[in-house]
């Protein structure tokens, strides 16, 4: 090298691309001289981040699955009206209680404008008998038409009755598929799919014309499973046994999984029309009710309109005339708070004053979800965190043991030119690298944390990995990476040269 | 203007309330081209006199000039940029990086310049050359004999082109032999032009340089060996030791 200088150094920007890129190189170098160390390191931060993703995904699983549920019972825009015992500074009224009533539902038309739709139930325990078997459906209720739209029902086959069959007090019924199930067989038994359309079933001995069938409900995910058993089946490949598909609602077959809860009820369901339910099981001997010493009472008013439209057959027979439960739905989720005050008006006044009815909203259930899956969301989390919290303590622990081991490199990079920054950078790189690696890896190994917990889980909400979370867990990462860092590479970066170069 | 000027220059150490003078007002011009030596026992003060010249550390009192720049109250980083750009040094220890190849090692400098890596090499690859090390650029420093880790770390100080090289003790660990051949190479280097400042408490190696400067005690004792001056003696190492002064 000549003393000339044609190649005097020109004045670079320090921490250039170029160095920066180094400093990452000489991290990822250091980190491959100690392999074991470094993996051990890592492992926490690996940890850590893969808990951290695998607990979000299993939250947001859980959160779908009960929006699904929530949609599939009827949304939010619903409000029931159930009957409930006396209040007891009111107990000394509670003869002269009336309880829900047709009459409250013509009530509520006239006085209720934000209420929409409403549709009366009546509740019947009834077994079903038909083709040698019998069933205990989860509901079987005596409804208008209008059931249909307001408990989110769609006919797949056949009709829902109509004003008419309801009017005629018709013996017709509309079935789910697990009647069909239990009393004809599922088509994954029976190999093809059983439409009873037409046949008769027997409810608490009474024949029943099946005039229509639900569709089959299920999770977004239980549909997706059966699909794909659809699919392999077509292509000759057999379905595995124990994945097969298990369509909730049937009654006895293979192990249940409690997520789909609301689509089994749902599936679980006969409707018949409401007068035909008052005439066949509410009137006379047939159900001797124990309200009905004072339902003749209470319920004169809504009786005479019911004997008006079943034709007077009625007129002379004592008998329950209260309904099970009353759903409404409003217009709009916002206006629930005045639409529950106009309801309670309107109650108010038809039973006189005495409360033996309250309101169940979905919204009290939306909240209890939300509370839950905040919760879950923030103890995951929390643990997650502390995991991550760990492994960032191991990293700077290895940190600190490194740079005493290398006390003299830090003297020789010193001497030649190194600033107190060079340093700090270089350590601090060091130790983002292996946060980095780790989530990286973590991040890797957390889609098979997930499936794994997908399989133990008790919930059948498939875990749903986000792209947050996965952002989420590797800035955390990042984060811990540098916090772990910041100590050991000030501490390293401090050093002074005269005496690290000195050092053994 | 000489290269280095350093006037009443004084480093004072405290150890428990006891005032230590390592260097007590020392004075000192180094001129451009230079070969000097400074030459004194252990705890003579001549390693802190060669890290507060070579910006490894800040004197307690006094002013010292650079290559223009006066360096007594620089900051830590401004210090760093001076050893990065103007100063070059060579170890006893050698000092590599063992965890680097010698090509790395000599690109060391030139990282913290900010120089782009492919001129970098190209650079490394030339001051390798210079120092006939070319062929071992691949080789780690525990793969290479003393006197090439030397070759090699002379290397690394000279390829940020720096206007002064410090040399502690470069011979300190190598063979005679060996110890003469980079002594030899000192020389080249000075015939270069290169301004080179060689610390060793042996006089015998003192005796290559045409200028010696003598530190006892924190304070400077000139002598300036005229004999030496055309630089063409036979060099003799590892005759009889020199009398130790205490």
């Amino acid at each position: 090298m000549k003393s000339d200088r044609p190649h005097a150094p020109p004045e670079v920007l320090r921490h250039s691309s170029a160095q920066f890129n180094t400093t990452i190189l000489a991290g990822l170098r250091e980190i491959w001289a100690h392999k074991f160390r470094s993996l051990l390191t890592m492992l926490g931060i690996i940890l850590g981040v893969s808990s951290l993703v695998a607990m979000s995904a299993l939250v947001s699983g859980m959160e779908k699955g009960a929006k699904e549920a929530l949609i599939a019972i009827g949304g939010l825009q619903k409000v029931r009206v159930e009957p409930q015992e006396v209040p007891i500074e009111q107990r000394h009224l509670s003869d002269q209680a009336v309880g829900i009533t047709i009459n409250d539902v013509y009530a509520l038309e006239q006085s209720a404008p934000l209420v929409t739709r409403l549709s009366p139930e009546m509740r019947l325990f009834a077994t079903a008998t038909a083709n040698g078997k019998t069933f205990r459906p989860w509901v079987c209720s005596g409804v208008w038409p209008v059931a249909l739209e307001m408990s989110e029902h769609v006919i797949a086959h056949g009709r829902m009755f109509n004003e008419i069959d309801d009017e005629l007090a018709r013996n017709v019924c509309v079935i789910g598929t697990a009647t069909r199930d239990e009393l004809w067989g599922s088509p994954e038994r029976v190999g093809h799919e059983i439409i009873p359309l037409g046949e008769t079933v027997y409810l608490n001995g009474v024949p029943f014309t099946i005039i229509g069938m639900f569709e089959h409900y299920e999770s977004e995910q239980d549909r997706r499973a059966r699909e794909l058993a659809r699919l392999q089946a077509e292509r000759g490949v057999a379905p595995p046994v124990a994945t097969g598909p298990d369509r909730g609602g049937r009654g006895s077959s293979g192990m249940r999984r409690p997520g789909g809860f609301a689509f089994r009820l749902k599936n679980s369901t006969i409707y018949i029309p409401l007068n035909t339910m008052w005439m066949k099981f509410r009137t006379g001997a047939a159900m001797p009710a124990s309200g009905s010493s004072f339902g003749g009472r209470g319920g004169g008013s809504s009786r005479t309109v019911t004997t008006a439209s079943a034709g007077g057959t009625a007129a002379t027979i004592t008998g329950d005339p209260r309904l099970s439960t009353l759903e409404l739905k409003i217009a709009s989720v916002e206006q629930l708070p005045e639409a529950l005050q106009q309801i309670r008006n309107v109650l108010m006044s038809t039973h006189r004053g005495i409360e033996d009815w309250t309101f169940r909203t979905q919204e009290d259930w939306a909240e209890q979800i939300a509370t839950f899956i905040r919760n879950a969301r923030l103890s995951g989390g929390l643990i997650a965190g502390i995991s991550l919290l760990v492994g960032g303590i191991g990293i700077m622990n290895i940190m600190l043991a490194s740079i005493s081991e290398r006390v003299r490199e830090i003297g020789i990079r010193k001497s030649v030119g190194a600033a107190t920054s060079d340093i700090f950078i270089q350590i601090l790189a060091e130790s983002v690298v292996i946060a980095v690696l780790g989530g990286v890896v973590g991040l890797a190994s957390s889609f098979g944390l997930v499936q794994l917990l997908g399989k133990l889980s008790p919930t059948d909400n498939e875990p749903i990995v986000t792209v947050t979370a996965l952002a989420v867990a590797f800035a955390f990462s990042v984060l811990v990476g540098v916090l772990a860092g910041i100590f050991p590479a000030i501490k390293a970066s401090r050093l002074n040269p005269i005496q690290a170069l000195r050092y053994e | 203007m000489a290269l280095v000027e350093l006037r009443n220059v004084s480093k004072i150490y405290h150890l428990g309330g006891e005032e230590i003078r390592a260097l007590d007002d020392v004075s000192l011009d180094i001129g451009e081209g230079e070969f000097i030596s400074i030459i004194g026992p252990s705890g003579s003060g001549k390693s802190t006199l060669m890290h507060i010249l070579g910006c490894l550390d800040s004197p307690s009192r006094g002013t010292i000039k650079l290559d223009g720049v006066m360096i007594q109250d620089a900051t830590p980083r401004q210090l760093a940029t001076m050893r990065n750009r103007k100063i070059g040094f060579v170890f006893q220890f050698f000092n590599l990086l063992p965890k680097l190849n010698v090509l790395q090692n000599v690109e060391l400098p030139m990282i913290y310049s900010g120089i782009p890596g492919r001129e970098r090499r190209a650079r490394a690859l030339a001051a390798l050359e210079a120092v006939d090390m070319a062929n071992r650029a691949k080789h780690r420093p525990s793969q290479l004999s003393g006197g090439q880790q030397q070759r090699a770390a002379i290397a690394r100080a000279l390829v940020n082109n720096p206007r002064i090289v410090f040399a502690d003790e470069p011979t300190g660990n190598l063979d005679s032999h060996t110890g003469e051949a980079i002594l030899n190479l000192f020389r080249k280097l000075s015939t270069e032009g290169r301004t080179i400042v060689l610390v060793t408490h042996d006089p015998e190696i003192a005796a290559v340089t045409p200028r010696r400067i003598e530190i006892r005690d924190g304070r400077i004792a000139e002598k300036v060996d005229l004999t030496l001056a055309g630089l063409d003696r036979q060099i003799k190492i590892g005759g009889p030791p020199p009398p130790v002064q205490a």
